[in-house]
């Protein structure tokens, strides 16, 4: 008897999808939680049906042929979703293994007689899925990358906020390394922030930065010139007393630059040269 | 009376310096170092501003290269050692490099001459149309 494996997957198509969905349910990690039963139908359904209705007796041979792009692009698609939900390498690739195991289980079921003809189908049911798994990973893969992308510009982007602290006063927290990125984003919101509350003092408090090599050192002092440019004057605060002699050894020179170590103490100074005082309320006991 | 005794290392790894990004991960494994073998903060901050100079060095001048961080000891001393060996362009004047304010990427001129005041023991070797290596070591008490 002559088989034509296309021809049988196609017949089969609906066992091939029920093997395949018992399989992924019973797997034991499956994650109710980030995916319904009725998603996992769908996505099985959508994507067997594309692989059978695509394949003939030439392409089953040949892993590149352009007409499985409706597959892969599927697949890519399915991968995309399941990184961004959350889904672990070993969950997202258990999907693909199970349908390669689901038209393995059905290829033995209905081939019994003729081991050489299940043998070679068998061969090439595993060139075509392997290939499509190695597609799973990449697409997997640059979807984690998209998320970590996006998380390190949010990252970039809530780091550097400008705070008002007082009228004319504005301060910025710096968090982490103050590299050539960090410094453009913090020069640009500061100097905005300056002309739109027309602030006369900024502080820039660097409690929050682990070194200040002469890289962090320079992006400093462009900042600060940048700020006396706009007619502001800029201190840095938060100067802690590790940071203070290293930066003496290094021989950076911050003696143009009003420093302060504390926070508290940049506000204090702001006060003073806006003419500003800040009193303790005396409170007069009524005398009876 | 001079005593001579010999380095040993403890531990050893090695990182590469291709990439801006690489040079935050390279400075929190030398921290890591630092605290392992109980360095003070202000002695660890020195060192990895130390190493920061040196690996951005690198990437900048000789576009990246290879650097090993070791645990040492010496006697009763613990220190972390850290090579900085690249494959760049060298540089052809070393006691010029060597100056406060000298740099051809105008920049503070500091890095190198900073770097040795930093540590406790600097070493440079570079041959032009070879490459640059940079050993230094900070004692945990030094
Ligand atoms: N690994 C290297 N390969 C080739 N040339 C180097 C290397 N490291 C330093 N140099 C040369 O030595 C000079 C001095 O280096 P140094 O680190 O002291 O200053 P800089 O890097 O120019 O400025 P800074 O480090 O203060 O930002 C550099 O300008 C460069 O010409
Ligand atoms: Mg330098």
């Amino acid at each position: 008897m002559e088989y034509n494996i296309p021809k049988l997957l196609q017949k089969k198509k609906k066992n091939i999808i029920e093997l395949w969905i018992t399989n992924q349910l019973s797997e034991a990690g499956l994650r109710e939680d980030l995916i319904s039963n009725e998603e996992i139908r769908q996505q099985s359904e959508e994507l067997v049906d594309s692989f059978v209705s695509n394949l003939n007796q030439e392409n089953i041979e040949d892993v590149n042929s352009g007409d499985f792009d409706g597959v892969i692009e599927i697949l890519s698609g399915i991968s995309i979703t399941r990184a961004r939900q959350g889904f672990s390498p070993r969950e997202t690739g258990a999907f693909i293994f199970g349908l390669k195991e689901a038209l393995l289980q059905l290829l033995q079921q209905e081939i019994k007689e003729d081991k050489e003809t299940l043998y070679q189908a068998t061969l090439q049911i595993n060139r075509l899925l392997d290939s499509f798994s190695i597609v799973t990973f990449e697409t997997f893969i640059k979807g984690r990358e998209e998320v970590i992308l996006r998380q390190t510009d949010e990252i970039t982007e809530i780091s550097t906020p400008v705070i008002r602290v007082w009228d004319g006063i504005l301060a910025l927290p710096i968090i982490g390394t103050l590299d050539s990125a960090r410094t453009q984003v913090v020069m640009e919101n500061l100097l905005q922030e300056i002309v739109e509350t027309g602030s006369s003092i900024a502080i820039l408090d660097i409690s929050g930065v682990p070194a200040v090599d002469s890289l962090v050192a320079q992006h400093l002092i462009k900042t600060v010139s940048a700020t006396r440019l706009m007619g502001a004057e800029c201190i840095i605060s938060g100067i802690r007393p590790e940071i203070a002699q290293t930066i003496v050894h290094l021989g950076i020179d911050l003696s143009n630059i009003i420093t302060k170590a504390t926070l508290a103490s940049a506000l204090k100074f702001s006060f003073q040269s806006l003419k500003l005082e800040v009193k303790k309320v005396q409170v007069v006991k009524a005398v009876v | 009376m001079t005593t001579w005794t010999m380095i040993i290392t403890l531990s050893k790894d090695v990182m590469r310096i291709v990439a801006d990004q690489d040079v935050v991960p390279f400075r929190n494994r030398v921290k890591e170092c630092a605290v392992k073998i109980k360095m003070g903060l202000v002695n660890q901050t020195k060192l990895i501003t130390a190493a920061s100079e040196l690996g951005r060095n690198m990437l900048k001048y000789a576009s990246g290269g290879e650097t090993l961080i070791e645990i040492v000891t010496r006697g009763r001393d613990n220190g972390v050692r850290l090579t900085f060996k690249d494959k760049g362009p060298g540089i052809a004047d070393l006691s010029l490099a060597m100056k406060d304010g000298y740099s051809t990427g105008k920049s503070l001129g500091l890095g190198l001459p900073g770097a040795k005041r930093l540590v406790n023991e600097f070493d440079i070797k570079s041959e032009p149309g070879k490459g640059t290596t940079v050993v230094v070591i900070k004692w945990a008490n030094g």
